[in-house]
Formats: C-alpha cells, structure tokens, sequence
C-alpha cells in the first residue's frame, strides 16, 4: 500500500483538521465528527442532515452549506456514523422547524440513523423525519437484498431539497420533496480496479487486468458480476441500459446527467464518457439538460465510474438552478 | 450449579474482546470477500472500548450489558454497531435487576439479546448473518438446561451449534447486509457477522467454565 499518511488509525481525524484549516467557514466537533454550518443552526430552516461513512469524498462534508446540507456526520472509513453523533449533528442545526434526516440506504446507515431518530425523539422536542436515498439499479432484486443502494442520485436530492430548505419549505414538504427526486433518479456503476482500505491495506478484491465489474457500490465491494474489459463505447450501454429500462426519462424538463468518478479515473476518461451517454440517450429520447462530470462521490482509489440520471419536473429543476455555496459544488452564489 | 456472577460476566466480555482481537484479520478477511473489509477492525475497537468501561466496574449485570451495548453503539458504526449494541442492551432488562443470574435467567436474557437483533436487523434464519449462528446456539443451549445439563455444559453446547452454524452460512446466498448485493456470489464465503458471534458465544462458554460448575 501506497498512501499519504501517517498511522491509518488516525486517517479520518486528521483529515478533519485539514478540513478545518482549510474550510474556517466550517465549524467541526471533532469529538463527534461533526461538520456543519458556521452559522447553524439557521433560525426558521428545516435543517438538512446527511452523513455517512469516510472515503467518499467529496461527499459527504463538500456539500456542507448554503443551499445544500447543514450538517453531516462523518464515520470511519466505509463505516456508518453512530447514532449519538447524529442525535448530536440534529440538536446543533435545529432552527425550530425541524430536521430531517437524508440517509443513504445501506444497512448500517439505516440502522444508526433510526436509532438517532429513537435518541432524538426521548431526550429534545425537535422534529425529525428520515428520507432513505435508495437508487442503484444495480441490485435487482430488493425482497432478496437490503434493497437498493444509496449511489449518486443522493446529491441531486441533496442539493434540491437543500434549495428548497433555503426558500423556508417546512419539514413535511422537503420530506415529500426528497422522496420525489429520489424516485425520478437511477443509477448504475462500474469498476475498472479495486480500491484499498487503509487500515487493511491491500485492495478489497482482486480484478484482473482485463476484467471489470458491473453494478458495484461505493464501498469497493465487488459488484453483481464480473466482465470482460470493453470499450468505453460498449461500457457506457452496460451502465445506461439497465437504468433506462428500470424507469422512464423522457418528458418533463429534461434531465440531470451525473457522471461520478469513483476516485482513481481521470475528469478526461469521464467526459469521453459523457460522450458515449449523452449518444444513447439522444437517441432514447431523453434530453440532458443539466449535467455534472467529476468525482463527487468516490470510493477511495477505486477507478471506475457511476452514471445517475434524475429526471426533473420544472421544481426541481428551478431548485438545481438554486445558489449553492459548497466546497464542492458553487454557483450563483 | 452456581449462578453466573458479575465476575464472570465481566470475564465473557474480556474473553470475547480477546477473541476479536486475535482474529481481527481473520474478521476482515471474510468481510472483504463479500463486504467492506471492515468488520475486524470495527469489533476490535468496539470491544477494546467496553473493556476499557470496566475499569469503572458496574453495580450488577444489567449495569454491565447496558454499558457494554452503549458502548458498542457508541463506537462501532456500520451494522455490527447497532446489532451488538441492541443484543446487549436488550440483555440489560431481561436480568431483571438479579446480581447474579442462574442459568435460566441467563438464557432468557441472550434469548432477549437475540430477539432484539432479529427486530433491528430484520434477519431471518438462511439470510447469512449472525442470527444464523445465535439461534442454533440459544435453542442448544435451552434444550441442554432443560434436560438438566449445568450451565457450563450447556454453553458447551450451544458453542458447538454457534460454529456449526457459522459453518453453514458458507454455502448461503446473502439476504442482508451488504453481502447480499452479491446475489449468488455470496455463496461459498463463511459470514463475518456469524464467525464473531460464534466467538461471542465461546467465550461465554469460557468463562462461565471458568466459573467452575459447582
């Protein structure tokens, strides 16, 4: 193992330092790995909580801010936070309107973040509601499984229903509203190689220099099968098909095209991707009207890719548009 | 046959802490075959931390398994976080506030522990999780109590039927958890989650032997 650091053990503390440093318009607990707002809690907002484990930067602490999330808890490596530090997180950005909770559907993540909701409820008078992010069509077969994973649609809801937090909408509303942008939204990925947890120290699994999976997640777990290398032409309708045929895209406002990096593939190798995509679903119909390429959600040093495509109604696109004031997403602001 | 006292107890959390500590690469093996690479690591320092809670030591074995479920829940994250946690803090009330517990009483509070696991986790038996390797264990462990065995004999027992049926998640499909994103390539991997419980149970057998059988 090849990596900059100085003990694994210390790994996500001392990142949080450096966040610290380099962010003063973050405040951190760092007893209980907490990032939120400076100026949280926002008197009158719903405030937005997400969170989850480390080694997917820049989720889940870049989109702390101005019209996105108030607040998120960070955990170990590809661990869930506990659910103290998200009772905790929901005590520090509550406004009086309430929180809610945007939970990225894993087992862990769910677990903790209902037990957080249990701790909330018995120890304060704030409101929570929960909002589990589940688009990864990956996982087939959800009766069988814990059901769909939580993929890149997570930031299209995040950062809509963090615009419409902003406009004052009530607790009820962005709960409605997050459900909505979830349910418009699919994805699929890939990987080109394995990524290596630190504290391990030796890649998760083994992929051989000519093979690739299909329907990975975000946490270097392997994914639901194992192909030869393709081009990236035939690639992208391995990652596209699947997410086409599971829900409708057409009509409405257009949609949102969201090529992910998973943290060891180039922003060059992602835009020839957006290339092959943007080819298929011209000819699908299906009209890309806004688009983000670049590694945003990532699985440590993994190569490899996610496509998600949310379809907007014109709400949703309005509160795309919306200010954002994150470290790793800014506009109109 | 003596009741369990709050001593040997506190040695089944040690022991167990032990166990987890000298397997923790063996843990995260598994785990990285069909998980995360993570549940080694996240056990060691879940119980590594409820260990250090006893240098304060608790008033009485409901104290000692809230602390002990706290402590995980505080400390582990993911899904063992949770799993372990409420298994112990469901432990806490089954006690019924005793100082010591006999053996019925101790099996009815791991029953407890169990019950708690299956509703946070919503695992049923042949799903490829630690209720896989609990079950067999507890029912094991019932039918040797009530055909007269001494607790450290039954504990025997059910520690034998804890490793058979981490044994048998081998050849599972996961249901839960992360593995089950797998689908059928889950099958032909030992679960984590059923090898640390397994351990959990051993190490009750241990201490409670330890303990002597009156």
């Amino acid at each position: 193992m090849k990596k900059l650091l100085n003990d694994p053990a210390n790994l996500v503390a001392e990142s949080l330092r450096g966040v610290e440093r380099a962010h003063p318009e973050l405040r951190i607990d760092h007893e209980n790995r907490i990032l939120y707002r400076a100026d949280a809690p926002v008197s009158g907002k719903v405030g937005i909580l997400s969170g989850g484990g480390s080694g997917h930067e820049p989720a889940h602490a870049g989109f702390i801010g101005p019209g996105m999330l108030d607040a998120v808890c960070a955990g170990e490596v590809f661990t869930s936070p506990v659910p103290d530090q998200m009772a905790e997180a929901t005590k520090k950005i509550d406004g009086g309107a309430g929180v809610l909770h945007l939970v990225w559907n894993y087992t862990g993540d769910v677990m903790n973040f209902d037990m957080a909701a249990e701790l909330a409820a018995a120890e304060t008078d704030t409101q929570v509601e929960a909002v589990v992010m589940n688009d990864d069509v990956a996982v087939e077969d959800s009766l069988f499984t814990a059901g769909r994973r939580g993929t890149g649609a997570a930031i299209a809801v995040e950062k809509i229903v963090g615009a419409a937090a902003e406009q004052g909408r009530s607790l009820s509303e962005l709960a409605d509203l997050a459900r909505r942008v979830n349910d418009s939204s699919r994805s699929m990925g890939m990987a080109l190689t394995s990524c290596t947890v630190p504290a391990k120290g030796s890649p998760t699994f083994d992929l051989p220099d000519d093979e690739i999976e299909i329907g990975i997640g975000i946490h270097g777990e392997p994914g639901r099968r194992r192909v030869p290398l393709a081009s990236a032409h035939d690639i992208a309708g391995m990652l596209v098909d699947p997410i086409l045929a599971d829900r409708d895209f057409t009509g409405g406002e257009g949609v949102l095209v969201f090529v992910n990096g998973m943290g060891a593939t180039p922003q060059l190798e992602l835009y020839l991707m957006y290339n092959e995509i943007a080819a298929l679903l011209d000819k699908a119909g299906i009209v890309p009207v806004r688009t983000l390429v670049g590694p945003y959600v990532t699985s440590l040093d993994m190569a490899g890719c996610l496509v998600s495509i949310t379809r907007f109604d014109d709400d949703m696109l309005r509160l795309w548009d919306a200010p954002v004031a994150t470290s790793a997403l800014r506009w109109g602001m | 046959m003596a009741d369990v006292d709050l001593d040997t107890l506190q040695r089944w959390l040690r022991t167990f802490a032990a166990s987890v500590a000298e397997q923790k690469d063996a843990l995260t093996s598994l785990d990285a075959a069909i998980g995360d690479a993570d549940h080694g690591a996240n056990m060691h320092r879940g119980m590594s931390a409820v260990v250090e809670g006893l240098s304060t030591p608790p008033a009485d074995p409901a104290t000692l398994f809230k602390q002990a479920g706290m402590t995980l829940v505080k400390s582990v994250g993911g899904a063992s976080g949770p799993l372990y946690g409420t298994f112990f803090l469901r432990m806490a009330p089954a006690t019924g506030g005793a100082a010591a517990l006999d053996p019925e009483t101790f099996a009815k509070a791991l029953r407890a522990g169990l019950e708690g696991v299956v509703a946070r986790g919503k695992a049923e038996l042949g799903d490829k999780t630690m209720v896989d390797a609990l079950t067999p264990a507890l029912d094991a462990l019932d039918a040797a109590l009530s055909s007269g065995e001494s607790l450290a004999s039954a504990l025997r027992a059910a520690s034998a039927a804890a490793d058979e049926g981490r044994d048998a998640t081998t050849p599972m499909v996961a249901r839960k958890g992360r593995a089950s994103y797998l689908g059928e390539r889950s099958a032909g991997h030992q679960d984590p989650g059923a090898t640390s419980t397994a351990l959990l149970v051993a190490a009750a057998a241990t201490a409670v032997a330890e303990q002597g059988d009156g």
